[in-house]
């Protein structure tokens, strides 16, 4: 690789202080488990020897009497249902506005594990949010049962009180968010229809309303067209971060990773120019990036618009030109060229650059090719105005009841606070909410919904892509389907199956190929998935005014803002806050800034130069007081690389105050922070916000991207461009040679080790580079699948994390590279600033590589972990003593030690899978719950392995390539990761490293193929495919 | 001088016999069921070879629902030629339910009587049938239908003490040190006594070279001392080694259950296939201890045991975990689980899959479970160690017959090695294979 280029993950490794020195060389950041002391009431270490010895008494003295265990079968044993078997049942996902078609894995009646229904068009892998949701359902702080005035109270008292509030209120306004279920909306309009008084107000958390609104006015519909990424040869993207935060996103992931998949038959890809001032998973991914200001993305849009015009002979706009047009004007470039193949996105949420983004793609012919305007994107179509019209109505009294339908907009709108207030005020107020949360504590009735395992429901996500859910298990508390709910206020005698199934037979009509309405429903609810066939839409005129936008936008946007913005945006893991009390979503480090537990404010590591200087070593990072339009809150500051000068950047999703005992409390609430527009909602704030300028304290950041690192070893990243790959498919190619007695040669041609045969299966990974984009459904998935602990801030912050998968995100810069306005910047103590203002990012998925001449093995002194016959590295825990030698000789560092015993243990609380009868229902019974002073690490998933491996016995057939998936791999979206058996020929991952097997070696032929630390010939399972950029060489070879 | 050599031997014998006093009852208390003969005289004499033969079809084709003087599925049949003509009879035998349809008065009452159960038809000659009237006459005149059947001992509690591996172990060595302390007192005792015998002799100016002497200095010999010490904390160690590895080995783990069913009874004698019950054995990690529905299968009809009257008290405890009601033939919905106590408690960390061993590796129950056909209670027969799987594992063959997922493994072994393809030498002494 260009031997100027240089990687790191954080700024102190760029800098490479003698204090990252001195810990990198540690394999663990501190020796003992020292916690509290005399004065503290946490343990000592003194208090662990001595509870350590009496541990060894009590075991010695319970292990006399062997404890009477019951096996208590089923009274009636369900005929499907058999213990130890688990049943797989599709279903759909949803939360908030999002949904998403799944197959839940069920032990015993209990769901387990959630994956991705691949018989659905829009399904692609899972997201962390998806993979987290069957923890949620095991959340001790759901509600138990339906409440009034904070009392509990039977439904048929509930439903009599809260229909004689109907029928006595002036105007009940139902809220909900986007509702993308027609049964669910015809139960709703059935309410309406009994009590005229209701009416329905929708609206998202994470709001698309300048979209829909620009959708609207050129089209005539309301709706957010399908967008296939997949088709597109340049994608340009002003803002938007269409890979982390828009709806379907593990779609858009899967879309952009086929137009970027690379073989020796396919040496095309997309390419993605990003504009943005906050660092994205869609920026972090893209081609070119540039950091803009958010109060320039109106203009950097209209200068496109200008310069696609110019070229299209369309006349163009007056607006305020831009400053750093060198990539756009390159974008342009390319956008004509690859006209009918492009897709231009913005993430501003105002109708008026999403007008002229329409426009653009007009103009580019993008509809019909890349974009389908007769497919809708059922699940964002939340109206903020018509949403801060009923606040207004709630306040003034006019709207005198209101009905939250499983949504909690106290918290999770902008006006949220005014709504709380306004409450009170109604004569009705009635909650669905599952919990007590911010908006359920403030009403009179609670009459708590199904969590969606325990429902039936059918979604159309988009236009004809329909999506069933049907309940994995009964309902664990006194809950009532709220739908149900609807139907008994509505005096409506039936139940909300019988009124789904009724809708249904409907579809039944349009459906062929079926013999009978029952085995449509059957088969329908077996794949979970339905496919309408959508008629043709007479073809669509898209009209835009393009010169009222413009000058709205040459009103609204300026190039030349001097003070701060403030950017709110969605983070990977939490999301939109409703899932904030997952601990398995606030343990997952953010793809970006690679912190977890907290919410923080980024800042350009220019802004904070001595300033708010962080501290990578003790992960301390500088509070201030952000105020904004006179609201003062404080919070830390985190400087983040690649972030645009002048920019803060603040996630949504935290500081709940009532969402429970894991979520509360954690970081800030950014919500009330959004910028009011005449009653619709931005993400940006370009004037009125201000930080003080120096630090009002010290607050720690929980932060793993220096964790692990591979304590300056190089060849772990190999990447290339585009053009040199084409010429020569080994290109990047870091060509290690190590000397010997015969000279230079590679590394696998010298050997000490005697090498292993693999007569039965040899498993292997490939991990492309190229495709994975870094969104962290892999580290949750393998959470849930391995029953991997929740640890905590604090041991987060003691480096002590246990996720078997991390994805590391390296930034990389090339010193020579440095852009004009990079160098400008003034006063830069050390060209590491430089470099930080836009680095390239890459990410790589590590996992335990189950190396064939694995260091662990070798320094284990009681033989605890060993080498298979399938070629893993195996770890018995039972065995283990707890020397930690082998994490020390892992040069990958992707071993983890129980410093502690996280199950059943007061002090990890949070760990909720672990730690209450409820929670300890979503652990996967096949694997072991691990106890204090072991190691672990990635098993690739074995008890998957030992299964796929026994079905076939029992069928005396060899496994089928694809019928054993580790977790990791079944959640990506983007197909990076591959598993599979390096013996088959046939099989995918034989296929894509082009396999060849040697006696006692195999070695992968595929020219992007290479092992991360070839040089140690450790010679690992893991394949990793050269990532390669799509950018013009003369950049990389400057 | 007490003779040491007595002492020894009452320590050995208060030594060997501590098993005996310690082992375990192995010999539960069996259940005898005598089935009582009376015999009564009768004016009836009636043709032994027809009464045979009607003996015959009867415990062939009607037995399964009809019993003499119990009702079961069917009505009890003694007396029945003195309630009904034979014609009529015949007719019913040969297809109830054309003589139902026919609308026979009796043939419908007794047909609703029965919650419209339906009896077969058979296809049996007038001979045949008349057999079989024959030899029911005969019973009912041996006085079968006098409700006078000595009573049966019913099947008792049997509960086993519960044999505690690591308690036996304590004690053994407790006693063996004792025994080994005590031994050694007396050698020594011997040894001192033996010596002041020595000085005595020497005391009297004796310088004549007694022969005892040197065998005295022999025992007080640092080599024969140390030896003995060498022996001793050998054997303690072994014992105490032994009795450390014991703990938590649960063999012979015998449990009161809840209601005493007897795999005798059901696997032994009547040979019910394993299967029938423990339905996951072949297709899931669990055997699966069976849901009372699957025991209602059977005893829905029978309701009680050794052809006694009345419904058992273990039975009725299955009715109750049910909710079923013997007369009205109907279920509740106050159901109760039965709470049975596991015997066989491999540890968590251990992975052990039914299916693998019984389905794929067609191994008995018997392999690992004992004579389960034999056991009134059942108890752990193997110790379940991981010595004892990695021993099956080395020594055990792997049934690789027509089972396509071994082919190329067998091929790969056979070009190897004449020996047979053992469990071990496809991966099977893994860690990863159990532990995870």
């Amino acid at each position: 690789m260009n031997e100027t280029k240089q990687y790191w993950k954080g700024i102190e490794q760029l800098a490479n202080t003698p204090e990252f020195q001195e810990r990198e060389a540690k394999e663990f950041n501190e020796y003992l488990p020292i916690r509290g002391g005399a004065e503290s009431d946490e343990p000592s270490r003194r208090d662990f020897l001595k509870m350590m010895g009496f541990g060894v008494a009590a075991v010695s003295l319970a292990a006399c009497e062997a404890p009477i265990r019951k096996a208590i079968p089923y009274v009636n044993k369900p005929v499907d249902v058999d213990p130890g078997v688990p049943n797989y049942y599709a279903s759909t996902y949803t939360s908030g506005s999002d949904v998403a078609s799944v197959v839940v894995k069920t032990r015993e009646g209990r769901p387990i594990k959630i994956e991705t229904n691949s018989l659905s068009p829009l399904g692609a892998g899972t997201t962390p949010q998806m993979e987290a949701s069957v923890l949620s359902l095991y959340d001790e702080q759901r509600l138990k049962g339906p409440m009034a005035a904070g009392a509990e109270i039977s439904w048929d008292e509930i439903d009599d009180k809260i229909t004689s509030g109907l029928a006595a209120s002036k105007k009940v306004a139902l809220v909900s968010h986007t509702v993308s279920s027609p049964s669910t909306q015809a139960t709703i309009d059935g309410l309406i229809a009994r009590y005229p008084n209701v009416s329905h107000v929708s609206y998202d958390s994470v709001s698309m309303h300048g979209m829909l609104e620009a959708y609207k006015m050129a089209t005539g519909k309301r709706a957010i067209p399908a967008h296939d990424f997949s088709k597109a040869k340049t994608i340009v993207s002003i803002g938007a971060d269409f890979l982390g935060s828009w709806p379907n996103e593990g779609l858009n992931q899967k879309q952009f990773a086929d137009s970027r998949r690379l073989s020796e038959d396919k040496k095309e890809m997309s390419r993605l120019y990003a504009f943005e001032s906050l660092l994205t998973l869609t920026g972090a991914n893209a081609d070119y990036r540039t950091p803009i200001r958010a109060s320039q993305e109106g203009l950097y849009v209209a200068y496109l618009y200008n310069l696609i015009a110019a070229k299209m002979g369309a006349p163009s706009i007056s607006v305020a030109s831009v400053k750093d047009k060198v990539n756009l004007e390159k974008a342009a470039k390319d956008l004509l060229a690859s006209k009918g193949a492009s897709i231009i996105v913005a993430g501003s949420n105002d109708p008026d650059v999403q007008d002229l983004v329409i426009a653009i793609n007009d103009m580019l012919g993008s509809y019909g090719a890349t974009i389908d305007l007769s497919t809708s994107v059922n699940t964002r179509q939340g109206d903020d105005k018509a949403m801060s019209v009923m606040v207004d109505d709630l306040k003034s009294g006019a709207v005198d009841g209101v009905v939250f339908y499983n949504c909690n907009p106290v918290y999770d709108h902008p006006i949220g606070e005014e709504l709380g207030k306004a409450i009170g005020k109604s004569k009705l107020s009635v909650s669905t909410s599952d919990r007590m949360d911010e908006t359920t504590a403030l009403v009179n009735y609670v009459t708590p919904d199904h969590h969606y395992l325990e429902s039936w429901n059918d979604f159309e996500q988009s236009t004809g892509s329909y999506s069933l859910s049907q309940p994995t298990i009964k309902n664990i508390f006194n809950t009532r389907q709220a739908q149900d709910s609807f139907l008994a206020w509505a005096a409506n005698e039936t139940n909300y199956f019988d009124t789904l199934q009724s809708a249904w037979s409907a579809m039944y009509a349009g459906a062929t190929g079926f013999s009978s309405f029952q085995h449509f429903w059957d088969k329908t609810l077996q794949d979970g998935v339905f496919q309408a066939s959508v008629a043709e839409s007479a073809a669509v005129v898209i009209s835009v005014d393009v010169n009222k936008s413009a000058s709205s936008i040459a009103k609204d946007f300026t190039a030349d803002n001097a003070g701060y913005e403030l950017i709110i945006y969605k983070k990977a893991g939490v999301g939109d806050g409703s899932q904030a009390n997952n601990p398995w979503l606030q343990e997952m480090p953010d793809p970006i800034t690679k912190s977890c537990w907290d919410n923080y404010l980024t800042i350009s590591p220019l802004d904070a130069d001595g300033k708010f200087d962080y501290d990578p070593e003790k992960m301390n990072a500088q509070m201030t007081t952000l105020t904004v339009d006179g609201k003062s809150i404080e919070v830390a500051v985190l400087p983040q690389p690649g972030q645009a000068q002048g920019t803060l950047g603040l996630a949504l999703g935290y500081g709940r105050t009532k969402a429970g005992k894991v979520a509360d409390g954690v970081g800030v609430n950014a919500y009330p922070l959004l910028r009011n527009v005449k009653g619709r909602y931005d993400f940006a704030r370009f004037s009125g916000v201000s930080i003080t300028e120096s630090s009002t304290g010290v607050y720690p950041i929980a932060q793993t991207q220096t964790t692990h690192t591979f304590n300056g070893r190089e060849n772990v990243i190999q990447e290339t461009t585009l053009g040199a790959y084409k010429k020569d498919s080994f290109a990047g190619n870091d060509k290690i040679e190590i000397s010997s007695l015969s000279g230079k040669k590679h590394p696998y041609a010298v050997t000490l080790w005697k090498g292993h045969e693999y007569p039965n299966h040899h498993w292997g990974m490939s991990v492309d580079m190229n495709a994975c984009n870094g969104c962290g459904a892999c580290t949750v998935a393998c959470q849930s699948e391995n029953n991997v602990a929740v640890v905590g801030k604090q041991e987060v912050l003691n480096r002590r994390e246990m996720h078997w998968i991390r994805i590391d995100r390296y930034f990389s810069h090339n010193a020579e590279d440095l852009t004009e306005g990079q160098k400008e910047a003034s006063g830069l103590r050390t060209p590491e600033f430089a470099a930080a203002t836009n680095p390239d990012v890459t990410f790589q998925p590590m996992m335990c590589q189950h190396c064939n001449n694995a260091g662990c093995e070798t320094v284990c002194p009681v033989a605890a972990t060993t080498h298979s016959t399938e070629g893993l590295n195996m770890m018995a825990y039972n065995r283990c003593v707890g020397t930690r030698y082998c994490a020390n000789n892992c040069a990958y560092k992707v071993r983890r030690f129980n410093w502690f015993k996280y199950h059943d243990n007061e002090g990890f609380s949070d760990n909720l899978s672990q730690n209450n009868d409820l929670g300890k229902m979503v652990l996967n019974p096949d694997v072991t719950v691990r106890s204090r002073g072991v190691m672990e690490k990635c098993s690739f998933c074995v008890q998957r392995i030992q299964t796929g491996k026994l079905t076939a016995k029992r069928e005396g057939r060899r496994p089928v390539d694809g019928e054993i998936k580790t977790a990791c791999m079944s959640a990506c979206s983007a197909g990076a990761l591959v598993f599979g058996d390096m013996k088959d020929t046939e099989s995918a991952i034989s296929m894509q490293l082009d396999i060849k097997n040697e006696p006692k070696m195999v070695t992968a032929q595929e020219p992007r193929a290479y092992h991360v630390l070839e040089e140690l010939r450790v010679m690992p399972n893991v394949w990793y495919m050269r990532k390669v950029r799509n950018i013009d060489e003369q950049k990389s070879e400057a | 001088m007490p003779k040491p050599y007595h002492l020894v031997a009452i320590c050995m014998a208060i030594f060997f016999s501590t098993p005996v006093l310690l082992g375990q009852e192995s010999d539960s208390s069996v259940v005898e069921t005598d089935s009582a003969v009376m015999v009564n005289d009768t004016d009836d004499v009636f043709d032994p070879n027809v009464v045979s033969a009607g003996k015959e079809l009867f415990d062939n084709q009607c037995a399964v629902c009809h019993q003499m003087t119990k009702r079961v599925v069917g009505p009890a049949l003694a007396g029945i030629s003195d309630r009904l003509e034979e014609e009529w009879l015949i007719t019913w035998i040969r297809n109830s339910q054309q003589l139902i349809g026919s609308g026979d008065e009796y043939a419908n009452q007794i047909f609703n009587d029965y919650s419209k159960l339906t009896m077969q038809a058979f296809d049996l000659s007038d001979s045949e049938i008349k057999s079989i009237l024959t030899y029911i006459k005969s019973e009912t005149a041996n006085g079968s239908a006098v409700e006078d059947v000595v009573a049966v001992s019913s099947t008792t509690s049997v509960s086993v003490p519960q044999e505690d591996g690591f308690f036996t172990a304590v004690v053994v060595m407790i006693i063996f040190s004792g025994f080994l302390i005590l031994v050694l007192l007396i050698l020594i005792r011997s040894v001192i006594t033996k010596h002041k015998k020595e000085k005595h002799f020497n005391e009297h100016g004796g310088s004549v070279i007694d022969l005892n002497a040197k065998e005295v200095s022999f025992l007080k010999s640092n080599a024969f001392l140390g030896l003995v010490v060498f022996i001793f904390t050998a054997i303690a160690l072994k014992t105490l080694i032994d009795g450390a590895f014991s703990i938590g080995v649960q063999q012979g783990y015998q449990p009161t259950q809840p209601i005493n069913y007897s795999h005798k009874v059901h696997a032994g004698d009547f040979e019910i296939d394993c299967n029938y019950c423990h339905t996951g054995v072949k297709k899931s990690r669990s055997a699966n201890i069976p849901s009372p529905n699957i025991c209602m299968n059977c005893h829905t009809d029978i309701k009680n045991v050794g052809g006694q009257d009345g419904i058992s008290p273990e039975i009725s405890k299955i009715y109750a975990a049910v909710d079923y009601n013997p007369d009205t033939r109907e279920y509740g919905t106050n159901t109760k689980p039965i709470e049975w106590v596991r015997v066989h408690n491999l540890p968590d960390l251990a992975y052990f899959n039914h299916s693998q061993h019984v389905d794929v590796a067609e191994m008995e129950c018997q392999t690992c479970h004992g004579p389960i056909q034999e056991m009134d209670v059942v108890y752990q027969y193997s110790n379940l160690t991981m010595g004892w799987c990695i021993n099956c594992h080395r020594e055990t063959d792997v049934n690789t017959k027509g089972n396509g997922y071994y082919d190329n493994l067998v091929e790969l072994h056979n070009e190897k090695s004449k020996e047979p393809m053992k469990v071990e030498d496809i991966g099977g002494l893994e860690c990863a294979k159990c532990h995870y």
